[in-house]
């Protein structure tokens, strides 16, 4: 009990001072995690990044599952993951009541409609970043060019395309060409 | 109530569909924004914003803004948990054959594929929050001059913030503050 009451403490003062999410998070968990409480060790860490990563979900989240699940099973994800939220969803809770309250005021808005332009330049600077892992090839540039169009344009056709229907697609097509990208590698070499 | 599960199951399909992190919620934060009108686009641009200066990814905090405005602190918490809960039973389920998932070339495949999809779709995003930041559809559509259709001061902003983010190493609440206080004194 105490050990997971820990846990969660720990947890929620991660959750806390989480700016930036993803990656960002790395030298805190390794602080907090490895160098502080030895309850994992850099490369575990770093594993559980490359898979919360790829798989759906908040990164930061599924490696705080990953760690509570490591330290006390399932009760221990549930844990982890609940501490995790804490802190955001209390934030955001205030924000929102803040805004419902204020977003009326000129000013208020003014401040946002600049803010909207910065979000903006964020997410040109997080594509041009992700370009360069993500489009590697010819074909990944296809399903760039494709599926950009697709979901942009969906609304100009008479059936709009559900994201998650781009996003299963992708995944096979995505065994698909790279099984048959391997063969032709080792059908070079034969 | 009918209200509050129908927001439940569009946050878990958010979850369960969304892969590579924080922006990748944003098509699925639209698509729910067009099918149910619990938040708007500029909305979503908004959390974008608050997402980058608290601590928080843009979908948990979107969920939780969503869940608030549509059925208060309780609908808030319940929204989030229902984004949450698909990676949870994930990886539970991945933690017990960790290593064996990981050098699988099928997952590996799969990876090959949704990452271009992934930032094909935070790509189409963006052009959604400049559809509200940088332009002005009506202004154009009463005028018919392409002049109006650009607004030009977030224009200059826009570019003054993406040559200060790649000569300035600030942290991107920085930016975000410093356009804020633009916004007001230039009236945007």
């Amino acid at each position: 009990m105490k050990d997971l009451w820990e846990l969660f403490v720990t947890f929620v003062k991660i959750g806390c001072v989480n700016f930036g999410g993803g990656y960002a998070m790395l030298p805190l968990l390794e602080r907090e995690l490895v160098d502080k409480r030895k309850w994992t060790t850099m490369d575990d860490l770093r594993d559980y990044f490359s898979i919360g990563q790829c798989t759906p979900g908040i990164i930061a989240l599924n490696v705080s599952t990953f760690i509570g699940e490591k330290r006390a099973g399932v009760k221990g994800a549930l844990v982890a993951t609940l501490g995790f939220l804490m802190g955001p969803i209390a934030i955001i809770l205030a924000i929102a009541a803040f805004l419902t309250n204020f977003a009326q005021y000129e000013v208020v808005q003014h401040a946002f409609a600049g803010i909207r332009v910065c979000v903006c330049v964020l997410i040109i600077q997080a594509v041009l970043k992700l370009w360069k892992k993500s489009v590697v090839d010819p074909i990944t540039l296809a399903m760039y060019l494709a599926i950009f169009a697709l979901h942009a344009f969906s609304g100009w056709l008479s059936v709009k395309i559900p994201a998650a229907v781009l996003v299963i697609t992708a995944g096979i097509l995505g065994i698909v060409f790279s099984r048959l990208k391997n063969r032709k590698a080792e059908g070079g070499k034969a | 109530m009918m209200k509050l599960l129908q927001m439940m199951l569009a946050f878990f399909k958010t979850g369960l569909f969304s892969v590579g992190g924080g922006l990748a919620t944003l098509p699925f934060l639209y698509e729910i924004s067009d099918t149910y009108g619990w938040f708007s686009h500029a909305d979503v641009a908004d959390m974008i914003a608050i997402s980058e200066s608290t601590p928080g990814a843009i979908g948990i905090n979107m969920s939780t803004y969503a869940g608030f405005q549509t059925a208060g602190v309780i609908g808030g918490i319940l929204a989030t948990l229902s984004l949450a809960a698909p990676s949870l039973i994930i990886i539970l389920i991945i933690a017990r054959f960790l290593k064996k998932f990981r050098d699988n070339p099928m997952v590996e495949g799969a990876f090959y594929g949704l990452r271009p999809a992934s930032i094909a779709m935070i790509t189409a995003a963006g052009i959604n929050v400049a559809k509200v930041a940088l332009v002005n559809l009506s202004a154009y559509a009463a005028s018919g001059q392409i002049g109006d259709l650009f607004i030009w001061k977030a224009i200059i902003l826009g570019i003054l913030v993406f040559i200060g983010q790649r000569k300035l190493k600030w942290s991107p609440i920085v930016f975000l503050a410093i356009s804020a206080v633009v916004g007001i004194v230039f009236r945007f």
